[in-house]
């Protein structure tokens, strides 16, 4: 089989570091904070290595918008068995304003160079947690699209993919090419091996920019401020079941 | 795509619309809502986003989709604020897959020109709202928490540690709405909305196909609706003892949710998850036992009223948000709970 498939890898502040919001109220402080790649989209990364060891697509191709650094989340990608990279360098001031409906203009005309049969995205970002990009772009290419997926299978050319959904779970079923997001029960992303590390510096890493793709980034939403969220007056702690309970009557919550 | 039975109606009003533009866009800005519904029956949350598109200020309509929805549609009606419910009633709507109800949206909105689109930010709207902007390029809005004006709006950033104050730039807003910011609008039954049936849809994706759902069952209370939540993590060891938490839920008539360390030790199904990647809830009463409070829970639940934490580790960060701590072993704290609980009760 030679199905291709286009993952998308997004370069963020770490899961666990404790964010700090910029005295001026322009945004959040990235400067020496610990960047990691997105954890949805190492399960998506994940999951296209999988599907290539089933040996159900013949390359992997891992995609990152930002600034050059985020080419350190490719080389992630690379050495978790990524095939190539395509990084799409965007200066640090534009990536402020990047959102997800420019990311999918680029995906979508990726897709089509490159006649990719899978697009696998995470299905947030933990920055701006917009979970839109996998949407959007599905709807650019006229794909259909198995958002939140946390099984996926192959059958018959068509991927049944079941999703997190409110109640419970449903399984859909899409004819290719299609977009996948992904959930975190998906899989169990691998870690990257010091050998496989050393061989992804060897992997190319192609550079293209928003202009060689045709794609506008001009902002279509304009953050007018970013803020603390209100801290939550502290607490007390009761000393039994008896203290709570009486507390939360008094309350008015029981 | 055409929706022919909106032709006659869409002439009229495009001709006025394109009128106007002369003038002000903003004097004929309209609101769509798009509804959800379980099985039928009308998701609450299109009653926050109701409340959400009343702060707009313009005129609303409600688009209802599905198989079988006459009884969401009868709820719809009674929400006197709407101009219109347009209702599309057809088994193309089955599984309410984005591909069919994208496509059906972008028509509505070329016919009758709405400025706004809004959909409950659920599984259900979030699967759908991005996939219209995708068609009609616009950039959505996702979650938002508030409404400054009508391209000014309010959501939360990484895990809620932020809160992002925005512009939306382009001609048509088009936004998903976090039910737990927006009280409900109330039902009344002197309302009587007018219903536009679309009998001929003619929408379908050929590309997709909806197989089955699996849905929990319980007879609790659906976890972002209820008043009183009381959440189980790690530390409630195992699945079956998940079972203290079902029994003094029922006394209080409490959903039950949990942690993603929970649902990922498969102690309860994944839909039980309250935070960043899971359910966001903002009852009356959210109890947290055994949950230390990562980052990424305390997003779905730090705006309860009343937070109470049951955590044998009284260093752990959730009694930084907890209202009340009681720092005890939850085994022996959850059953006394349920024993004393009716003689604590008001009545």
């Amino acid at each position: 089989m030679s199905l291709r498939i286009l993952v998308g890898c997004k370069r963020v502040i770490d899961y666990a570091v404790k964010i700090r919001v910029k005295p001026d109220k322009t945004g959040v402080v990235t400067d020496g904070v610990k960047h990691s790649l997105n954890p949805f989209d190492e399960i998506a990364v994940e999951e296209a290595v999988r599907m290539k060891e089933a040996k159900l697509v013949s390359e992997v191709i891992a995609v990152s918008c930002g600034p050059q650094i985020s080419q350190e989340t490719l080389r992630t990608a690379l050495a978790m068995g990524v095939d190539r990279a395509i990084h799409v360098d965007v200066d640090a001031t534009s990536y402020a304003n990047l959102q997800p409906i420019h990311v999918s203009k680029i995906l979508a005309k990726l897709a089509t160079d490159e006649k990719i049969d899978i697009i696998i995205l995470g299905k947030q970002a933990i920055d701006d947690d917009a979970n839109q990009t996998a949407q959007m772009t599905a709807a650019m290419l006229n794909w259909p699209q198995a958002t939140f997926a946390s099984k996926v299978e192959s059958e018959n050319g068509s991927l049944k993919v079941v999703r997190e959904i409110d109640g419970g779970l449903e399984t859909i079923k899409v004819k290719l090419p299609t977009v996948l997001s992904v959930d975190l029960r998906l899989n169990e992303p691998r870690y990257a091996t010091l050998p496989n590390i050393m061989k992804a510096k060897k992997k190319p890493i192609e550079k293209k920019t928003p202009a060689d793709l045709g794609v506008d980034i001009s902002p279509r939403i304009e953050v007018l401020s970013v803020e603390e969220p209100p801290v939550r007056e502290a607490g007390s702690k009761v000393k039994d079941v008896d203290e709570l309970l009486g507390k939360l009557k008094e309350l008015g919550r029981i | 795509m055409a929706v022919n039975s909106l032709l006659s109606s869409s002439l009229l009003i495009g001709r006025i619309g394109s009128c106007s533009r002369l003038f002000s866009n903003k004097r004929f800005a309209s609101t769509l809502i798009i509804g959800d519904h379980k099985q039928g029956k009308l998701d609450p949350i299109t009653l926050s986003c109701i409340t959400a598109g009343k702060q707009l200020g313009h005129d609303i309509d409600c688009l209802i989709t599905g198989e079988g929805i006459g009884e969401a549609t009868k709820e719809l009606a009674k929400v006197d604020l709407l101009k219109k419910i347009i209702v599309a009633d057809d088994p193309v709507f089955k599984g309410m897959l984005p591909e069919v109800i994208a496509s059906l949206v972008v028509d509505l909105q070329k016919a009758n020109g709405y400025t706004h689109i809004l959909c409950g930010a659920n599984a259900f709207g979030k699967n759908l709202i991005p996939r219209i902007g995708g068609h009609l390029d616009v950039s959505p809005v996702s979650d938002i928490i508030g409404i400054k004006d009508d391209s000014t709006f309010v959501r939360t950033i990484y895990a809620g540690n932020a809160i992002q104050t925005l512009k939306a730039k382009d001609s048509i807003k088009l936004i998903s709405v976090r039910g737990t910011n927006f009280e409900k609008y109330p039902l009344s039954d002197s309302a009587n909305v007018p219903i536009e049936t679309l009998d001929k849809v003619n929408v379908k994706s050929d590309a997709v196909e909806w197989i089955t759902s699996e849905l929990t069952k319980s007879e609790r209370p659906e976890l972002t609706a209820a008043s009183t939540v009381i959440s189980g993590g790690r530390g409630m060891k195992n699945g079956e003892n998940f079972k203290l938490l079902y029994d003094l839920a029922d006394k209080l008539g409490a959903a039950v949710g949990a942690s993603r360390a929970a649902v990922d030790a498969g102690f309860v199904p994944n839909d039980l998850q309250v935070g960043q990647t899971g359910k966001i809830v903002a009852p009356e009463l959210y109890i947290a036992v055994g949950i230390s409070g990562a980052i990424q829970h305390l997003a779905g639940m730090k705006d309860s009223k009343t937070i109470v934490a049951i955590n044998k580790d009284g260093d752990a960060p959730i009694f930084q948000v907890a209202d009340l701590g009681l720092v005890a072993d939850l085994f022996k704290a959850i059953p006394e709970m349920s024993e004393k609980i009716d003689s604590f009760k008001s009545k």
